[in-house]
């Protein structure tokens, strides 16, 4: 990968920070990314620089308004010599210089023009990322992208407050990385490698050394063994057993001539690591649902890769698996000499391989099934699939559509909101709506001018008590609020718009590399408590 | 001189958050067309860190009307910097960073005057960062913010015990690593400080010398092996000459002898990226985290200055690996609080302990956390110093003391110790609480024994 482009750099060195977190092939996903931007307001920039410098493959922006006085106050890639010009191709070029290996181009239009004369236009682009549209554009363009499966950010940054809403349709990640996840150890249910190898190893026997650099993964199996034989196979349960657990453990640390226990830290692990060691292995339920989705049990022509791996876990999961996942093969790093740590470690490298394999071949029977090579999946993408199967999660959004349908309106969340005791970052969200709807009454936003700030408030509050009744709830957004928003103006605000500049950049990432997990659906910043929600709407 | 650089427009964003209030205002917030002035011709703001923060934070606070800002960054640009570093460009690696960042946004924003320093944070003192509003720092380095922390702290000024509330200058504290970071509002004296939290950060991964030396298990172990033993022992590039994990030379070298190290025990994974992450002990990091950050701590500095909102109460966490997740709570303020609480601090230890001990604990303990103490003390009037590493001359004269127990080195019950640390920029006074090893019972707190 060390090849050099444009800056005659080598990006393995430039983008080294960035690719240990999504690694090489996150990388190449990003590289053939081409994101759209709809209007390079502050927010909008602030986000594509953040998608620009790691090298995305191209960017594009749309925006027929030209350059302001107040743009070029708030916005670090426009200048004040470009006040009159194009917004689109001022922001262009300045955002640009941020990244020779990343391509820039722009289109001087409205996207409600865009949208009239050339709804295909949307259709190149991996993502599209919309700031400020109104209701009847978004509207419209939202239901263009669901129709393509083109997934669809909306970002807002409103005073202090940003928002932000995805809208796809169906996402699948294999590689979530957790922050934190349990090892899979099978402690519960030792498989056959692991079994032979810790049964081989004799503590009795052992030299002084050798005792005290037992790996605890071995000195736990045989305790728990043992344990076993006075419980009716089970391992121990609850605190109380753990806890006795634990003291039979103890008790198996050698003593000296003078009956002093040694110093022997594999046993002081072993004893540290019941708790989270002896858990039973079990199907998370994000992949249980994964394996109840009709997307799984439903193989056809149409299927995606990652369903057909799902299906070929599943049907493992049946037979191989004997109702587990394969196994994951690593585990961490405990006291041992190395020799029998690495053996430890192989034995479960080899089941893991074993499982794989398994998979492997029930991927190919499917795929044979539908009539497609088996060279359609790799191995390696089978590889990651095994060793992430207990992390694989789904993102399914409800559309715009849905969203602002006044039949599907998601009431029941958004009264939970109104009703809410103490202050709600949510409101804010009721609140972007009900200003747009001030907008197509008003032809403004409310307190545009500081003296419309104290007669907007009633005026603003009519909007929402409308809004509300449309969605067919009662409550009302309290006053204290109704006056904040109409204090904002509208304006958008620097240093909020670089924070949703850098969520909102990330989201992308998220679905560009399909790695990590990315927001459903809509995410509320308050600025003002440092605060912020996510829903599902 | 605000007027002559703003065409029309220019502020308008900015100005409905100053010229008008609201329920969520601070409750001392004046609304008016002045305190964009103030901000711009009398507010002077200190960036701590030109890389990913800071220039993500010079951009925010030129956006946000500050106009007097000086940045303060020892580095250099490299390469891999070029990822999330949005001010600098290939032409400007090996360039100091606090020069470049401020070139460009001096050029980019008319009228914002950033003033470059191309320089340690040690290498300034009192009369420099008391000149300053609002400090605001973008460091990758936790003694770097302990020190910086103990320097605001040490401005402070008390009268018959109470605070001075005009000598207090505002902290805001930002940090990443990969896609979690934080921000944090300091107000010296008033609020939980740096000191007071220092369990929040997670202790640094060291391992235990005999895994590398003996019983290696994973690729990292066959690394360490060879920055720590092998490499001091060969010394391959010269006598003398130490790692530099920004050759590719030096990482080649490490990398080889680790995978012969590897093969010796079976172990497999190391690669050039593993290597040099261990060496240089990267920390991952990319463009979208620094930004979220760095414009909480603009807009937390925003506040402080304009008074337009109450600012952040006190510290928040965010991390975006899975959906967008934000936490936000009040850090608590110790009462006994090494630097910023005016509690006496004590040091219990028997006659028979040695200043070894003291030191460890100094070291070891959670509390305290310090990197390498040097302990001096009062005798007859005069300064004796009893341990002190950095430097060399002194480290070699007082060595043989650490051996010594305190009743040896005359120390008595009640006597002060003064002890210096790169983590705060004057020296801390403990009472010595001597006792007599059958005093010690089970509720002594500063204890060896732990």
């Amino acid at each position: 990968m060390a090849e050099t482009k444009g800056s005659g750099l080598d990006k393995n060195n430039k983008y080294d920070r960035q690719l240990r977190l999504w690694g090489d092939h996150g990388q190449s996903a990003l590289e053939a990314a081409r994101v759209c931007l709809i209007n390079a307001t502050a927010t909008g920039t602030e986000i594509l620089k953040n998608v620009i410098l790691p090298g995305i493959g191209s960017f594009t922006i749309v925006d027929g308004h030209k350059v302001r006085g107040e743009d070029v106050g708030n916005n670090f890639f426009l200048l004040a010599d470009s006040i009159g010009k194009s917004r689109a191709q001022v922001a262009t070029e300045l955002l640009g210089e941020l990244n020779d290996d990343v391509t820039g181009n722009f289109v001087e239009e409205s996207v409600e023009t865009l949208l009239e004369s050339n709804p295909d236009y949307f259709s190149t682009f991996s993502v599209v990322v919309a700031i400020n549209l109104h209701e009847k554009a978004l509207l419209q363009l939202g239901g263009v992208l669901w129709e393509k499966n083109i997934p669809l950010l909306v970002c807002r940054c409103y005073g202090f407050i940003g928002y932000l809403r995805l809208a796809v349709r169906e996402h699948t990640i294999v590689e979530s990385h957790p922050d934190s996840a349990l090892e899979d150890l099978r402690l519960d249910r030792p498989f056959p490698g692991l079994q032979t190898f810790c049964d081989s190893l004799n503590m009795e026997t052992m030299t002084k050394k050798e005792h005290g650099h037992t790996p605890w993964l071995v000195l736990l199996y045989k305790y728990v063994q043992e344990w076993k034989k006075t419980h009716d196979g089970q391992i121990p349960k609850n605190y109380k057993e753990k806890n006795m657990l634990k003291e039979m453990i103890r008790k198996g640390i050698r003593q000296n001539e003078e009956g002093v226990p040694e110093l022997e830290e594999n046993f002081d692990e072993a004893v540290t690591h019941v708790n989270s060691a002896l858990v039973t292995t079990r199907i998370p339920s994000e992949v249980q649902a994964l394996f109840d989705d009709p997307c799984c049990t439903n193989i056809n022509s149409e299927s995606k890769t990652f369903w057909i791996l799902c299906r070929a876990l599943h049907d493992f999961v049946h037979n191989e698996g004997n109702g587990d996942l394969p196994l994951r093969g690593t585990i961490p790093d405990m006291t041992s000499d190395s020799e029998r740590y690495i053996q430890l470690q192989n034995v479960y490298r080899e089941q893991a391989a074993t499982d794989m394999t398994a998979i492997r071949n029930r991927v190919h029977a499917l795929l044979q099934s539908l009539g497609r090579p088996c060279g359609a999946v790799s191995d390696n993408e089978i590889k990651t699939f095994c060793r992430n199967a207990a992390f694989l999660r789904l993102v399914r959004c409800r559309s715009l559509a849905e969203e602002y349908g006044t039949n599907t309106v998601n009431k029941d969340e958004l009264n939970m909101h109104l009703e809410s005791e103490e202050g709600d970052d949510l409101l804010f969200y009721i609140l972007l709506r009900g200003v747009d709807r001030f907008y197509d009454e008003y032809n403004r936003y409310p307190g545009r001018d500081n003296s419309d700030v104290e007669p907007d408030i009633p005026k603003l509050k009519t909007c929402l008590t409308k809004l509300l009744h449309d969605w067919g709830l009662s409550g009302t957004v309290k006053e204290d609020y109704i006056h904040e928003m109409c204090r904002y103006g509208a304006s958008e605000v620097h240093s909020i718009a670089s924070y949703m500049g850098g969520v909102v950049a990330q989201e992308v990432i998220k679905i560009l590399t399909t790695q990590f997990v990315p927001i459903n659906n809509t995410y509320v910043y308050n600025g003002f408590l440092q605060t912020s929600t996510t829903v599902q709407l | 001189m605000s007027g002559d650089m703003d065409w029309s427009g220019r502020w308008n964003h900015i100005k409905r958050l100053l010229e008008r209030t609201g329920p969520f205002a601070h409750p001392d917030f004046e609304p008016s067309s002045e305190i964009l002035g103030f901000m711009q011709d009398s507010c002077k703001i200190l960036v701590i860190g030109a890389g990913g923060l800071g220039c993500e934070l010079l951009k925010d606070l030129a956006l946000m009307g500050f106009r007097d800002i000086h940045v303060i960054d020892m580095d250099t640009i490299d390469v891999s910097n070029l990822n999330r570093q949005f001010l600098f460009r290939p032409k400007d690696v090996g360039s100091p960073k606090a020069d470049v960042a401020a070139t460009f946004v001096n050029a980019r924003v008319p009228g914002c005057k950033v003033t470059a320093h191309y320089a340690k944070i040690q290498d300034y003192d009192e009369p420099f960062y008391s000149g300053f509003h609002i400090l605001v720092c973008g460091l990758d380095s936790i003694v770097a913010r302990r020190w910086i922390n103990g320097m605001l702290i040490g401005l402070l000024r008390y009268e018959d015990g109470q605070l001075d509330q005009s000598s207090i200058i505002p902290l805001v504290d930002g940090g990443t690593e990969g896609f979690k970071g934080n921000a944090r509002v300091v107000l010296p004296g008033m609020t939980a400080c740096v000191e007071c939290t220092l369990d929040l950060y997670p202790p640094q991964i060291n391992f235990p010398l005999c895994t590398i030396a003996h019983t290696p298990r994973l690729p990292e172990h066959c690394i360490e092996y060879v920055r720590i033993l092998l490499w001091p022992k060969e010394e391959p590039f010269g006598a003398g000459v130490g790692i530099d994990g920004d050759d590719p030379k030096h990482i080649n070298w490490i990398l080889q002898k680790s995978q012969d190290r590897a093969e010796e025990y079976n172990i497999i994974g190391i690669t050039y990226r593993l290597t040099q992450g261990v060496v240089k002990r990267i920390i991952p990091a990319v463009a979208s985290t620094n930004a979220v950050i760095a414009a909480a701590c603009a807009t937390e500095v925003f506040k402080l200055a304009s008074s337009c909102c109450q600012p952040l109460n006190n510290y928040m966490n965010f991390n975006d690996t899975e959906g967008v997740y934000t936490y936000t709570f009040e850090a608590q303020k110790r009462e006994d609080c090494l630097l910023c609480s005016n509690a006496p601090q004590t040091l219990t230890f028997t006659e028979s302990d040695k200043l070894q001990d003291v030191i460890t604990f100094l070291i070891e303990s959670n509390t305290y956390q310090m990197k390498s103490p040097g302990i001096t003390t009062s005798a007859h009037g005069k300064n004796k110093t009893l341990y002190m590493q950095t430097v060399k001359s002194i480290e070699e004269r007082t060595r043989e003391n650490l051996k010594k127990t305190l009743k040896e080195l005359g120390l008595r019950s009640g006597q002060e110790l003064y002890v210096a640390d790169v983590t705060t920029p004057s020296a801390v006074t403990f009472t010595l609480n001597l006792a007599s090893h059958m005093e010690m019972g089970a509720d002594s707190e500063n204890t060896v024994a732990n």
